[in-house]
């Protein structure tokens, strides 16, 4: 798709989109910290009633007569969940259920019932009307802007000038509220202000695009953030900038597909999610799997010349001095991964492989100094366990046997000042560092 | 503008010719619908029990895309297309949350939330995308939203039926089971019996109900039907099989009154085809339940900690 063919009016469509995504990012964060995200889901359904009142009470669609009961009911209903959990004695998960179940169909019935009088349908509530935002306008500085426009960019820069005055407090209630209770500052205090952000974020967004963009722009970005970072600053401004990208996404998609705005947004910020939690640096899917199969790699690998390192020091007569290739496959690790590994060895210089016969493997010079090194770190623990611990010999080693590899060499130095002499507990020698 | 009473009588009318079921189609609707509300209650007690309560909301969620793809597969509104549908998608939406918390750091609340966003979304923008096709009119895909019991058929009803039979045989048979499962895992687990199967099957279950219940309360509140009528129980009783009793009976009696009060309201706005959704009617229904149960139960409610002195209420 060209960019030349996007009217004005896509560029609004996004720029609500980006303010609101960039609100909702921010503030987000901190429900996904404090394990809060479903109170977002709730509160984002329950509103609905709390629009339909201030309606009903005023008789206009004053946008301040909502805000107000729609905040008025988006804070109740945390009141409300704690009020079910007590009295119904059920967990909080169901306690949430049960009062926003409730209050979204308590809310459905109140906008049929005055359905003739208000173009306010159940269904764009869900939905939004983001594809129509750009009809509706505001002459601002000589420019004709959509009226939602100052309203989101109001929230959004509202959002953000509450995190940065609010930061010490969030940061220290999010993290740990005993510390703050400590430090004179209230958790209660600071958890009912965010919530009022949260509600006053969802009241003010869903008009736009909808209750349902606003669960996934509340929690998907703070959620990928989470997965990228390990600072609450980084993660907030991560956030914010992933919440952008999914709201341009999914405008750009929308359009190209002809299909719902906030569902295209809602399918974006999941997707960005998806592709995070695979890829991510350190806590993605892929970055874990791939830390594991690197130390098995390793692990197998010093197996294998530890086995061979074995063989070739063993003087008795007769006793065989390398093995074949497909014995030593046979006794370290898995198949698959022992072939890769006796395939590393051989391409490092470490293990050659005879022509001919079963190809035995027998360690290389360099092989033998680097399988020393495993040796030493297994003996050395043998001997550290014999002195320290009551263990009878022929249990040391299994334990050595895991801990080899994990032995770095300041503390195989040190372990060797303490033991002192020279060989290990099976009178084999500790070949020097 | 009727003149208040006589509108008063008419519905008072059509609620009794409803509820003696005299004519066939409410027949099909109540039956359905009370079947549905039955299995849905039983069922909701492990959920709300093993604190999956809101699992069932993802899943409900995520069967408007499951049903939008089986209208792309199919071609045209057949109820046992749609379900399928929406059970591959149901199970793809526990799978996704269990696969986020088992393998990254994100909590299993925000995984809920962006399932939940995210699947919806992909499913607005699928029947968006049906809406815009010539034949999209006739899927009635408005109707699995809100709910919708007026529109059920025969063979809808018998579905719902036929599922709510198959559930509710399950957890009789496999009471025992379950109930080990719930309180005491590790003692299911020194019986010998396959713990994780059982878990899957409870999330089989909880799948099979809330797609039973789309058409009638619709995508947004068919969690409601799962988890109210166990809370209502839960006021009642320590026995689960007392719960899951009135459970059942809760959730029937509930889905009853809703889809008969949908049927006999006058509609709002004077016209016959915008009535009052079944979803909300039937959750309203359930909701008062559980404010009666949890005011007036004997022993456990408001009241009767009231008058016994213990003011400070105990969560679980």
């Amino acid at each position: 798709m060209m960019l030349s063919t996007l009217h004005a009016a896509d560029f609004w469509t996004m720029a609500v989109a980006v303010c609101c995504a960039v609100a909702c990012g921010t503030i987000g964060c901190f429900l996904v910290l404090r394990r809060m995200s479903l109170l977002g889901d709730a509160i984002s359904h329950s509103i609905l009633p709390g629009l339909a009142l201030a309606f009903i009470l005023t008789g206009t669609r004053d946008p301040l007569a909502m805000l107000a009961g729609a905040l008025v009911v988006g804070v109740l209903t945390a009141g409300m969940a704690t009020g079910v959990r007590k009295l119904g004695r059920i967990p909080e998960d169901a306690a949430l259920g049960v009062v926003f179940s409730t209050l979204f169909a308590i809310g459905v019935l109140l906008i049929t019932w005055v359905a003739d009088s208000v173009d306010l349908d159940p269904g764009c509530v869900l939905y939004g009307l983001l594809e129509t935002v750009s009809l509706d306008t505001v002459r601002m500085f000589g420019v004709d802007i959509p009226r939602a426009l100052p309203w989101q960019a109001g929230l959004m820069l509202g959002n953000i000038a509450l995190i940065v005055v609010l930061f010490k407090e969030l940061r220290i209630t999010s993290f740990d509220s005993g510390l703050a209770t400590t430090l004179g500052i209230s958790a209660g205090v600071v958890q009912f202000i965010l919530l009022t952000a949260v509600a006053a974020t969802t009241v003010i967004s869903f008009e736009a695009v909808g209750s349902i963009l606003v669960i996934t722009l509340l929690v998907a970005p703070g959620a990928s953030a989470q997965l990228l970072t390990d600072r609450l600053g980084r993660m907030v401004i991560l956030s914010g900038v992933l919440g952008a990208t999914a709201a341009i996404f999914g405008c750009l998609a929308a359009i190209y597909w002809n299909t719902s705005t906030a569902g295209m947004i809602s399918v974006a910020a999941g997707a960005q999610f998806v592709f995070i939690g695979l890829f991510a640096p350190r806590y993605g899917v892929a970055a874990r799997l791939g830390r594991n199969t690197l130390l098995s790699m390793r692990i197998a690998r010093e197996d294998i010349l530890g086995l061979l390192y074995r063989l070739q020091e063993n003087r008795e007569p007769g006793a065989p001095r390398s093995l074949p290739s497909s014995q030593v496959i046979r006794s370290v690790a898995t198949p698959m991964r022992a072939r890769l590994s006796v395939m590393q060895l051989r391409a490092r210089g470490l293990v050659d492989r005879s022509r001919g016969g079963g190809g035995e493997l027998t360690l290389t010079a360099r092989g033998v100094d680097e399988a020393s090194r495993v040796i030493r770190a297994h003996r050395l623990w043998e001997s550290y366990l014999s002195q320290n611990l009551p263990l009878p010999l022929d249990h040391l080693h299994e334990p050595s046997e895991r801990i080899e590899h994990f032995l770095t060499g300041e503390i195989q130095s040190k372990i060797a000042a303490e033991i002192g002499d020279q060989s290990d507990p099976h009178g084999k020698q500790i070949p020097a560092p | 503008m009727p003149d208040h009473r006589n509108t008063l009588d008419t519905f008072l009318a059509d609620l009794a010719r409803l509820l003696s079921l005299q004519d066939a189609n409410t027949r099909t609707v109540l039956l359905g619908v009370a079947a549905l509300g039955l299995a849905a209650g039983v069922v909701g007690c492990f959920a709300t029990l093993r604190r999956r309560a809101l699992l069932g909301d993802a899943i409900a969620h995520a069967a408007l895309p499951g049903i939008c793809a089986a209208f792309f597969l199919v071609g045209s509104r057949s109820f046992a297309a749609f379900m399928l549908g929406a059970l591959v998608f149901g199970a793809l939406a526990a799978a996704t949350v269990a696969a986020i918390r088992a393998w990254t750091r994100v909590k299993e609340d925000a995984a809920i939330a962006i399932v939940i966003g995210s699947y919806f979304g992909l499913g607005v923008v699928w029947s968006s995308l049906i809406q815009n096709r010539p034949e999209g009119a006739v899927a009635g895909l408005d109707g699995f939203i809100f709910g919708k019991a007026a529109s059920m058929v025969a063979s809808d009803a018998r579905s719902i039926l036929i599922v709510a039979v198959i559930v509710v045989g399950i957890v009789l048979l496999l009471y025992k089971e379950l109930k080990a499962l719930t309180f005491d895992r590790e003692f299911a687990q020194t019986q010998g019996w396959p713990t994780v199967a059982l878990d899957l099957l409870v999330m089989a279950l909880i799948c099979a109900c809330t797609v039973a219940g789309l058409p009638a309360v619709g995508v947004v509140l068919v969690v409601a039907l799962l988890i109210i009528p166990g809370a209502a129980a839960r006021c009642w009783t320590d026995r689960l099989g007392t719960m899951l009793l009135l459970a059942g009976l809760i959730g029937l009696s509930a889905a009853v009154m809703g889809a008969a009060l949908s049927a006999t309201l006058p509609s709002p706005t004077g016209s016959a085809s915008r009535g009052w959704p079944t979803g909300p009617l039937i959750v309203l229904c359930a909701a008062a339940a559980f404010m009666l149960s949890a005011i007036f139960a004997p022993g456990r409610g408001l009241i009767s900690r009231l008058r016994a002195g213990r003011v400070e209420m105990k969560a679980p």
